[in-house]
């Protein structure tokens, strides 16, 4: 694979065109700035940049219950504001959506507000029982497909986390 | 007026549109008029049903989409509004039913009086926007929104207080996310 600007986020998100994951909403993360960058060249109506992590999940829940298949694209500061809508909207309704956080905070090297999130970030996702996986780039095509997978016949959110350089 | 007649007052005037119903009594009330497969009770996740309306109107753009909403779910969530706005679905009309209470909790007050909802919306971006005041035919005023162009806003005035025994959403949450996502793509 190439290394260098892009190299995994153009294939992550043919990998999610190709999954039939045509909705996407979030919040950005310079973690994830190579990835928003193509989401801004979508359609209105294929990509909603939201004011906060939790109306993005309502948005892809709406999308959702339209018919689609949505992903949430976050900072894991972000997941905390979205506990309660993943509890009592995603988890509790049974409705399917991708969420990927980056990790911030990633090896104790990190901004002090980030080493706090990336300390609960899978506590979170555990105490919810949201599946997750962690982003290896040369495992990123398995990893991606089993998630996709998993919250389609479980109808339950997942989770891909991201580590720093992945995406940026 | 009483929110539950206003809300049976534009039950009949749905039609065919998807309806999603904010969490607390307005959901109750709407479950109350007769339940139909094109409805979906959102019950927890409040401040959401702005939001899941609006990712709904812009997945079925030929569908009508009517967002039944309380003073407290838009205060909650008045960003998702900029976030209508910001998209402006021409297929959604957000129903605020304004009774500047938290109904189900004990009627206690919300910031609502005073701080006029439908003119926020119109500022960020709303299409079409009204305020149905007390002794004001709610159906009429429904009936020149949902010909409108969207996103609007109908703001309806209510008085505070609850059915004697509002009845409780009666269907298991999984299956009702799934029935409404057949009606949805029907």
């Amino acid at each position: 694979m190439v290394n260098g600007p892009g190299s995994h986020a153009e294939p992550f998100l043919a990998l999610l065109r190709e999954l039939g994951i045509t909705f996407a909403t979030g919040v950005p993360c310079s973690s994830l700035k190579d990835v928003f960058v193509r989401l801004e060249r979508e359609p209105a109506d294929r990509y909603v940049p939201a004011v906060r992590e939790d109306a993005a999940l309502g948005f892809a829940a709406g999308a959702w219950l339209g018919g689609r298949k949505a992903a949430v694209f976050m900072q894991n500061s972000g997941l905390g504001v979205c506990v309660n809508s993943l509890a009592q909207l995603h988890v509790h309704y049974g409705i399917p959506c991708l969420l990927v956080v980056s990790w911030r905070g990633y090896g104790g090297k990190d901004a002090p507000e980030h080493l706090v999130s990336a300390g609960v970030m899978f506590k979170i996702l555990d105490a919810l029982e949201i599946a997750h996986e962690t982003l290896e780039p040369e495992r990123m095509d398995a990893q991606v497909r089993a998630l996709a997978a998993r919250m389609e016949s479980e109808r339950r959110p997942v989770a891909l986390v991201v580590p720093p350089g992945v995406f940026e | 007026m009483k929110r539950w007649d206003a809300i049976a007052a534009l039950r009949p005037l749905l039609g065919d549109a998807l309806v999603v119903a904010c969490n607390g009594m307005i959901g109750r009330d709407l479950w109350a008029t007769g339940d139909r497969p094109q409805h979906f009770y959102m019950i927890g996740s409040m401040g959401l049903a702005s939001s899941i309306g609006l990712g709904l109107a812009l997945s079925r753009p030929k569908r009508r989409v009517v967002v039944l909403d309380g003073d407290g779910n838009v205060l909650m969530n008045l960003g998702g509004l900029a976030n209508v706005a910001a998209a402006r679905p021409p297929n959604l009309t957000h129903v605020v039913l304004d009774n500047g209470t938290h109904a189900s909790t004990g009627d206690q007050k919300t910031i609502s009086k005073g701080v006029a909802l439908e003119e926020i919306a119109r500022v960020a971006g709303y299409r079409t926007v009204h305020r149905c005041i007390e002794g004001e035919d709610v159906a009429v005023a429904a009936r020149a929104l949902f010909s409108a162009g969207g996103p609007a806003m109908l703001l309806v005035e209510v008085e505070p207080g609850n059915q004697a025994k509002p009845p409780r959403v009666g269907i298991d949450a999984r299956d009702l996310a799934l029935r409404f996502r057949e009606a949805a793509t029907s």
